[in-house]
């Protein structure tokens, strides 16, 4: 069954969540009176999602197999001048593959809510945003204008600011939904301007006419300076994408973010809303291919951000943190493959990535109920005989990450490798070492999780904080069970789990021809054959999954990926004393790192506190001081005074105004005696 | 000098000099006969000026009843003249400044712009035969200005009534009543009427105690 | 010299500023006070009739006609006031009245 793409059909994808949302947001919490209890929450939303991702599924079938595309607008908001601000839909190759990506983790994510979120009391509240991220993230990708892509973009980082600071009573919660708020915002900032610039100049906010008009934008000069106007849109556009995508130095807020539940750290900060950059730069990709300037910039950063995050996923001890680690180092990888106009590559990574990313949060956090919320990986330790699902599917997303043959991970990750080593741009070759080198990092932090969590000794009763129900304020859940030992979680928690890691081996065997070499993302993404090469040498050097999974035992990343397993299996499970060793060895790299490159530190204590003082002296100064002190108050001091002065003229003693007559004569004599001659 | 102007200057001599006077006399009394006499020297000159009528006219309304009301009051009221005169001359340098400035001012003006030339018309006008300044200011005014001589009687009316009704008085002693009150008063505001029988037989029982009571009663 | 025009003017000129002199000064003394301005409508009325005189002209006499009247009006009123001020204050002293004040 084809189904054809009719814009009302296409409208319940975004709206079925939405409406799941609303009931769920309203009627099941205190606001609409609780009426629903969790059962009908959650039914309810995950019949909306569910419903989003069966139309999604359909429109990917039309869209590779039927050739269908949709482009139109749903409604039109306003015109001012021209410029019209619409609601409306572009579905192509990209847009299908990120609907079903989206909806397929955000169900997963559902069906793992009802166990992972059993005992907490805002479960009702918790199913609304998630489903409301859902449409968010859905009106971004199906947006066929930036006035609509702005709308999602911002949705999802107001979800995502709801959704982190869930357990409102967490301080550290509320820090950290701050923080992913307000560096959001920084990147917000670049991003607006990158519209408003494409706005000023094409006056138009829709990609066809954007993409029709590229060509003169690429002639124009940025007033006033020698940039180009292009390679300016581009970077601020970029900019926008550094603040969702976290890569450096925007990416401060994804680590912090691990404060609230699973679940959105699985759907919100690894599948989803951090791809919403790669999408737009992919999106974009007619701009981009304009700007030379702005693509090595993309590259560095990217390289930048893939490397040196995955130096600090080496000694985090958290476990949600590692895997939040991993998230910012492959979030570089994307967007390096991005510098390298390999658009479609790092659209590849993206689904791939979505998929064993997920299915490692859901891991963890499976972990982290059958730990009884124990976070620390330090206090784990053979946990596969307990929990053997749980075990297995993480191996199976651990091997997808580093870039196992075969696995859909070494698919696109190798794709990356190969298309960042034919790019001839400024930085291509710093990011090729970058990646190369993250291979062997990223091998070493996941297995190194991997062999600490479900190897090696149980250390369960070594933890100095167990039992400390305070440090996570969760409520206290029925002690079932043996408390010290763990068990494997409840079905719906290890149902999605399978489900995903089904997708993360075999995706990337049958997906790369028709992403990469294929016909799927033909109009969606375009590339500058003549000037960026890489994705047309890839393309002749492909001889198919099978032959590159092959030839990819023989390839540098493989035995570098190799080695890191080694090493990690060495040093935690074989002679557990070394990373003690070396800690003390390396003292100061080791406390470097620990403190993330001090960045959080100046971000705290340098522009933190320069934006409280400019907001302080401002409010002091100018508010208080100058228009409270001198405009307001002084207008009426000032007045206060003439009017006490000028009170005396009221004396009340009749010759007075006598006077004040005669001299009124005298005054008018006189003008009219010398003045007015 | 002809006998017209010298008459002139010695009528304007005598006038400011009362004028000054009115100002700066310090009994009050003095000062009202001292603008007496300005009113009769702004007469004769007036008379120079051909305008019998108004002369006349300044003399028995002005001084005639203007003046005299004047020294009614001035003579009525009991004023403490010595409180009133301290600090008079404080403020004559800048008093006499500013008079200086406006009359040099006025003066200024007038002669500027009012450089006449020429024999008065006015001296034709009224040598003319069969013509007096009465007669003609009788022909313009009950012509042109019938309605502003209507208005300035009932100015004068009003005048009248205000002057009366701010100064009434009641007199202490006086027993007249309103006769509005008296004619509102109803009979039961002032009088009961009770009946009661016209006699009454006396208790015979209580006589003897009543006998009795009073002496105690009657020595307290 | 002959007369002219110049001469009365002068005089109505001089007679308004010892008028005005007089208000100045006599601060103390409300009939003063009320002296002083008929002396200034007769510093006016001077300069009526003059011109009345040397334009020829009957009408200045009869604004003067009406200054007369309305000046007697103002005076009997003027004065009724201050027998009542007397009446209530016992004193004519214009600095004591001071009531106005808001």
């Amino acid at each position: 069954m084809s189904a054809s793409l009719s814009a009302s059909t296409l409208l319940a994808v975004p709206l079925a969540p939405l409406a799941g949302s609303v009931i769920a947001g309203i009627f099941g919490t205190k606001f609409g009176g609780n009426l629903l209890g969790r059962k009908a929450s959650h039914s309810i939303t995950i019949l909306g999602v569910f419903i989003a991702f069966v139309i999604s599924a359909m429109t990917l079938k039309s869209v590779a197999l039927d050739g269908a595309r949709f482009e139109g607008t749903i409604y039109e908001w306003m015109v001012i001048g021209g410029l019209k601000m619409e609601v409306g839909f572009l579905i192509d190759g990209l847009t299908a593959m990120m609907m079903c990506v989206v909806t397929f983790v955000s169900l997963m994510v559902h069906i793992y809510t009802i166990g992972y979120m059993e005992e907490d009391e805002g479960y009702n509240r918790f199913f609304a945003y998630i489903s409301l991220f859902t449409f968010s993230m859905l009106m971004l990708v199906m947006s066929n204008n930036m006035l609509q892509l702005f709308f999602g973009w911002e949705a999802v980082g107001l979800v995502s600011y709801l959704l982190i600071g869930f357990w409102y009573n967490k301080p550290t919660a509320i820090f950290a939904n701050m923080k992913a708020f307000l560096v959001n915002r920084v990147g917000d900032f670049g991003f607006i301007l990158g519209i408003g610039l494409v706005a000023a100049y094409t006056n138009t906010l829709n990609y066809g006419e954007v993409f029709g008009k590229a060509g003169e934008l690429a002639q124009i000069g940025f007033p006033g300076t020698e940039w180009m106007l292009i390679t300016v849109i581009c970077i601020c556009l970029f900019i926008g994408a550094m603040g969702k995508s976290a890569q450096f130095p925007l990416h401060v807020w994804l680590p912090d973010s691990m404060e609230g539940p699973t679940p959105i750290s699985a759907l919100i900060h690894a599948a989803t809303m951090v791809t919403a950059g790669i999408f737009m730069v992919a999106r974009m990709s007619p701009l981009y291919e304009l700007s030379d300037t702005a693509l090595s910039f993309v590259l560095v950063i990217g390289a930048i951000t893939a490397l040196f995050m995955g130096f600090l996923g080496i000694i985090q001890n958290d476990i949600k943190r590692v895997v939040a680690y991993s998230t910012l180092s492959q979030l570089g990888y994307m967007t390096v493959a991005l510098g390298a106009s390999a658009y479609s590559v790092a659209v590849f990574h993206l689904m791939t990535h979505a998929f064993f990313k997920a299915l490692l949060f859901l891991g963890a956090g499976s972990v982290i109920i059958g730990m009884h919320h124990n976070q620390d990986i330090r206090w784990m330790g053979g946990v596969r005989k307990y929990m053997p699902i749980t075990w297995i599917t993480s191996l199976v997303g651990s091997l997808a990450l580093i870039g196992t043959p075969w696995f859909s991970g070494f698919y696109s990750k190798d794709s990356i490798i190969e298309a960042v080593h034919e790019s001839h741009l400024w930085g291509a070759n710093f990011a090729y070492f970058a990646v190369i080198a993250g291979v062997f990092v990223t091998a070493f932090y996941s297995f190194r999780m991997y062999f600490l969590v479900f190897h090696g000794k149980e250390r369960y009763d070594q933890n100095p904080d167990a039992h400390h129900h305070d440090a996570h304020d969760e409520p206290d859940h029925g002690h079932h069970g043996d408390h010290s030992q763990p068990h494997e979680s409840p079905w719906v928690v290890w149902l999605p789990l399978v489900l995903l890691a089904i997708p993360s081996v075999v995706i990337g065997y049958f997906a790369i021809d028709a992403m990469l070499y294929g016909e799927f993302f033909k109009d969606s993404i375009f590339v500058d054959a003549t000037r960026h090469h890489a994705m047309k040498e890839m393309e002749e050097a492909f001889h198919g999954p099978m032959a590159m999974a092959l030839h990819g035992f023989t390839a540098a990343p493989f035995w570098l990926a190799l080695a890191g397993v080694v090493l990690s299996w060495y040093m935690y499970l074989v002679n557990p004393a070394i990373p003690a060793a070396i800690k003390r060895a390396c003292g100061p790299i080791y406390r470097l790192l620990e403190n993330k490159y001090y960045m959080d530190w100046f971000n705290e204590n340098v522009i933190a506190r320069a934006t409280r003082a400019l907001g302080t002296g401002l409010w002091k100064g100018g508010d208080q001081g100058l228009i409270d002190g001198a405009i307001v108050n002084g207008s009426w001091k000032l007045i206060g005074r003439i009017s006490g002065v000028v009170r005396w003229v009221q004396s009340g003693y009749i010759y007075h105004y006598a006077f004040a007559m005669l001299l009124g004569v005298f005054v008018l004599m006189s003008y009219f005696v010398w003045f007015k001659r | 000098m002809d006998v017209k102007t010298g008459l002139f200057y010695l009528f304007a001599v005598v006038l400011l000099f009362a004028a000054f006077r009115v100002i700066t006399a310090r009994n009050p009394v003095y000062s009202a006969l001292y603008l007496v006499l300005t009113f009769f020297q702004a007469s004769a000159i007036w008379l120079l000026l051909r305008a019998e009528f108004l002369a006349i006219a300044l003399v028995l309304v002005y001084v005639g009843a203007v003046m005299v009301l004047f020294l009614f009051v001035v003579m009525m009221l009991d004023i403490d003249v010595s409180s009133i005169r301290q600090g008079f001359w404080k403020h004559f340098p800048l008093a006499a400044g500013v008079g200086a400035l406006i009359a040099l001012e006025m003066a200024a003006v007038l002669m500027g712009g009012f450089r006449l030339e020429g024999a008065p018309r006015g001296a034709a006008l009224a040598a003319a035969p069969g013509t007096s300044n009465t007669l003609e200011l009788g022909k313009l005014l009950y012509s042109e200005y019938l309605y502003p001589v209507q208005i300035a009687a009932v100015i004068l009316l009003v005048a009248i009534i205000a002057a009366i009704a701010l100064t009434l008085r009641k007199r202490k002693d006086s027993k007249s009543i309103d006769p509005g009150d008296a004619v509102r008063v109803k009979a039961r505001d002032r009088v009961r009427i009770v009946t009661m029988p016209v006699t009454r037989a006396a208790e015979p029982v209580a006589a003897e105690a009543a006998a009795a009571q009073p002496q105690p009663g009657a020595k307290a | 010299m002959t007369l002219s025009l110049g001469h009365f003017l002068s005089l109505g000129a001089i007679l308004f500023a010892l008028s005005v002199i007089g208000i100045f000064l006599n601060r103390k003394n409300l009939i003063i006070l009320l002296m002083a301005i008929e002396l200034m409508l007769l510093a006016v009325n001077m300069n009526f009739v003059a011109f009345s005189y040397y334009l020829g002209d009957m009408h200045g006499q009869i604004f003067v006609f009406f200054i007369l009247t309305v000046a007697a009006a103002e005076s009997a009123i003027g004065l009724a006031l201050l027998v009542l001020l007397f009446r209530n204050k016992s004193s004519i002293n214009v600095d004591e009245l001071n009531a106005l004040k808001g």
